[in-house]
């Protein structure tokens, strides 16, 4: 917001994954999170962030491990308030690009009110969920997204309780990008990160990402290689052709519900997208007009000035 | 008509929330600010959304003015059950001010002086006769202005300030009433008027008014704050109301969140982006902030936290003082996470310090506790106007690259800094600030070793802070029988009983903690000094009988000659109930654990 709060010395040579690559990540063998790991490497390599400036950001979980695997600053804060947290980071530093990484019970379930309100305030960040529909670290417990009938130690009759909808979830609080894919199909998270990196806004990702510790199979039904179909999203293109009008408008939220609605696994891709100022802009404007309102005086002058309206 | 000269006053205002009586007291507590008098306030507030009985009392003298007073020389009654709720409160031969249209006194009650006005039908007649009674408190205004002749400019000046911006309509009535108030012949009622003596205060110095919240935002604000977020609650809303409007044109903002866990998560996140960021609340608020805060201490991350304590425990009496919160802010956190706590003693030391604390903070790199009240939150003193050019701090980030051998979490410089995302790392390493036990890298690790290096570590910086603490200050006998010790809002009760009882020939002395933790050093050697030791403190004497700072001192100097005097009737302490603790403790100085059962 002030110019005192941006970092303004000049990147020096060209960022690599291998710049970026930190800790060898601790996660089970076959776990889907490296693979969103290196989406994020190969990401942030082609979009050349000067790299003193991207943040890494998590809760805690499995994959809220993820700043330790990453060589950028980095914050491991603490289970379900990395949204906040990472709002606090955002709102006070606009020349930041910050990421948050996380799992689906930090996210939904003791983060689920967060979300919600980062989403509706619309910060700007990029989130992204892995979503493994088990929580890993504590070892096989049900999560907010785990399906009926999911044996768990916490269910062992089965998880009863209806799991939530991520995208419903995401697309009636108001995030302005929300999109869905899978840890197995490499390309398409690539272009969901690239998409989400670029919308100003609250922008979201679920990735499932499957635990292959203690949910193996929870997503063969959309893994090709496992006899699944990873079926995408097609989006409007607005080339006047009669196909074009089946094809799903971004910007339209109920459409975007509908689309949520869809039997699982459902579709892939961008559910909803919109131009929204985001909380960063609006508090700018509030600075901006403020200031202006002040104008000429240095804050030390404002400051006596407030005194004397107390004298 | 006789003028009497009086050295100070205590009116107490006795009506409905909505009547305005605060704005009154405000406009007597400003003047006096203005006329270089010494002044404090007290006030209850209904916890109930609208309406309900509500007082404002004002004490102000020309001479300092350390309570808001026991008792009142003046009591204005709007209403019967003010009347009956208050009359008590007033002092033999005091005067009853009441409004004839609601109140029926008992005349037979010779300890008063009864003057009884038509406030109400008054007022209508004055602002246009409408019906409505807006404005009685104006009219009451005007009418303590002719019975203590006051400045009649300076308050029309402060009517103008504050109702201009409401409309022609308003501002017009509310002079009326006030003239109407002022030209009442209360000579015919009252025997004599007052006129204060010249103020000894008067040294040309200007003063400032406020109450404790405003001070403390102001203290921020001048201590280079520019960020923060919270949730609202009473009595700390005005604060973050008041860093919502402000922050901006110093271009920082403030955020309400959407609940106690996110506000202090928002402000660590402006911590860990670089600045120095508060975050605060009352009562449950804290204790849903204690794991966040946890973290602060662990991450080494600096952030102010503001605890305007309440009633307690649970949702409490929200709009009640109480000083029990001391524990929780040492202690509150799961795991061993020591941090600073202090706490300002009056409404001028708000704003000092608030200076202070974003100093340690900084310095330490460690989140740092205000514990202020209920009681210093909403009443209003005046003070001298700081020297704000010199207390100035102009926030910047320092993004000076770090060397290849930064390491955020040294051992051995307790007071490293926190790199700030921006920052260029020159050996290609960035730092994870982290919640998990780790190295001086940061990597988490559960080497027993290191963990025993990294609690030692956060322990010792707390620690070395009391090194630099001033040495603590006596009031009083320096040396003798009674040694009081008090801390927060307390100071001016706790200095009016010293002064009364050394007037009765005690040697008795008064030591007032700003700073809970780390306490500063050398205390033993200011006990050594008296025979007996007094903790008083707003709080439970707990399981043991004694205090929440009376334990601490008791364990940290295992002095027996240390105990309490509590209480939790949720206001503030009066005079004569510190004087009446001493008188029953002091007797029997001997059976120092009487109040433990089965000793």
């Amino acid at each position: 917001m002030t110019k005192s709060n941006t970092n303004t010395i000049a990147p020096s040579k060209a960022l690599t994954r291998g710049d970026l690559r930190a800790d060898h990540p601790t996660w089970c063998p076959g776990c889907g999170d490296f693979a969103v790991l290196a989406s994020y490497y190969k990401t942030l390599e082609k979009l050349q962030l000067p790299h003193e400036n991207i943040v890494t950001l998590a809760g805690i979980g499995c994959s809220s491990r993820f700043p330790y695997f990453v060589n950028t600053h980095g914050g491991h804060f603490i289970h379900g308030r990395a949204v906040p947290f990472a709002s606090g980071v955002s709102l006070s530093r606009d020349d930041l690009h910050v990421f948050v990484f996380g799992g689906d019970g930090d996210g939904f379930s003791i983060g689920g009110n967060h979300l919600e309100h980062g989403a509706r305030k619309n910060i700007n960040l990029t989130y992204v969920i892995m979503d493994n529909f088990v929580y890993g670290l504590t070892k096989k417990q049900t999560s907010p997204t785990s399906p009926i009938g999911f044996k768990s130690k916490t269910d062992p009759f089965g998880a009863v309780d209806r799991p939530i909808n991520p995208m419903k979830k995401l697309v009636y609080s108001g995030a302005t990008f929300v999109a869905r894919t899978h840890a197995t199909q490499v390309k398409h998270m690539g272009e969901m990160y690239e998409r989400a990196i670029a919308h100003k806004g609250f922008s979201v990702i679920e990735i499932l990402s499957e635990c292959v510790e203690f949910y193996p199979g929870a997503f063969d039904d959309s893994t090709p290689r496992k006899g699944g179909e990873f079926r995408i999203i097609e989006e409007k293109t607005n080339d006047g052709t009669p196909e074009d009008e089946k094809r799903h408008d971004v910007t339209d939220e109920a459409a975007a519900y509908k689309l949520a609605s869809l039997e699982w696994p459902g579709l892939f891709g961008v559910f909803y997208e919109k131009d929204r100022p985001s909380k960063n802009e609006l508090e700018s404007n509030i600075v901006q007009r403020a200031r202006e309102k002040n104008n000429g005086l240095s804050d030390l002058e404002i400051l006596e000035k407030t005194f004397s309206l107390l004298a | 008509m006789s003028e009497e000269i009086i050295n100070d006053v205590v009116i107490r205002l006795a009506g409905n929330s909505q009547d305005g009586i605060q704005t009154i007291g405000g406009f007597l507590a400003r003047l006096a600010g203005r006329s270089a008098q010494d002044v404090i306030t007290y006030m209850t507030i209904p916890s109930t959304i609208s309406g309900g009985p509500s007082i404002f009392q004002v004490h102000m003298g020309s001479g300092e003015v350390l309570s808001a007073g026991d008792t009142a020389d003046f009591l204005v009654a709007f209403y019967q059950h003010s009347y009956e709720e208050h009359i008590d409160s007033l002092k033999e031969k005091g005067v009853l001010i009441y409004d004839t249209d609601n109140v029926e006194p008992d005349l037979q009650d010779k300890r008063f002086i009864y003057v009884g006005v038509s406030i109400t039908g008054l007022t209508i007649e004055a602002v246009g006769g409408t019906g409505k009674s807006k404005g009685k408190n104006i009219f009451v205004l005007g009418l303590l202005t002719r019975v203590f002749n006051l400045k009649v400019a300076k308050l029309r000046n402060l009517i103008q300030e504050r109702f201009s911006n409401k409309g022609e309509d308003v501002l017009r009535n509310a002079l009326l009433a006030f003239d109407a108030g002022y030209s009442y012949p209360a000579d015919n009622v009252l025997n004599r008027y007052y006129q204060f003596e010249i103020s000894q205060k008067d040294d040309g110095h200007p003063q400032v008014t406020m109450d404790g919240n405003q001070a403390l935002t102001l203290g921020l604000i001048t201590a280079g704050v520019r960020y923060g977020a919270g949730y609202p609650i009473t009595p700390w809303s005005t604060i973050m109301e008041m860093l919502r409007s402000e922050l901006p044109k110093y271009g920082g903002t403030f955020v309400q969140a959407e609940d106690e866990l996110a506000a202090v998560s928002l402000a660590l996140g402006m911590a860990y982006a670089g600045h120095l960021s508060v975050t605060g609340s009352s009562g449950p608020g804290l204790s849903l902030k204690m794991e966040a805060l946890g973290w602060a201490v662990m991450a080494e991350l600096p952030l102010i936290v503001i605890n305007i304590q309440r009633g307690g425990p649970s949702t409490g009496l929200p709009t009640n003082v109480e000083q029990s919160d001391l524990m929780q802010a040492i202690y509150g956190s799961h795991g061993d996470t020591p941090r600073i706590v202090l706490a300002p003693q009056n409404v001028e030391d708000c704003y000092y310090i608030a200076l202070e604390a974003a100093h340690y903070a900084r310095k330490y790199s460690t989140p740092v506790f205000i514990l202020s009240d209920q009681a210093l939150a909403t009443r209003i003193e005046a003070y001298d106007k700081p020297e704000l050019a010199e207390h100035f701090v102009d926030p910047k980030i320092d993004f000076t690259p770090k060397t290849a051998d930064f390491l955020p979490y040294t051992i051995d410089k307790p007071t490293q800094r926190h790199a700030a995302p921006g920052t260029i790392m020159q050996g290609g390493k960035y730092p994870v600030v982290t919640g998990l036990e780790h190295d001086e890298a940061g990597h988490p690790t559960a080497n027993p070793q290191l963990h025993m290096k990294m609690v030692a570590k956060r322990r010792d910086k707390i620690k070395r802070l009391a090194t630099e603490l001033p040495k603590p200050d006596i009031y009083g006998d320096k040396e003798g029988d009674i040694l009081l010790i008090g801390w927060g809002s307390t100071w001016g009760p706790l200095r009016e009983a010293v002064i009364d009882s050394r007037k009765n020939g005690d040697k008795i002395g008064h030591l007032h903690l700003r700073h809970l933790n780390p306490m500063p050093n050398g205390l033993e050697r200011v006990f050594s000094r008296y025979r007996q030791i007094f903790v008083i403190e707003m709080n439970d004497e707990g399981l043991y009988g004694f205090g929440q700072l009376a334990t601490l001192l008791r364990a940290r100097y295992a002095n027996p000659s240390i105990r309490s005097i509590t209480k939790t009737d949720g206001l503030t302490y009066k005079i004569r109930e510190i004087l009446n603790g001493i008188q029953s403790l002091r007797s029997d100085a001997v059976s120092t654990f009487s109040s433990y059962p089965n000793s």
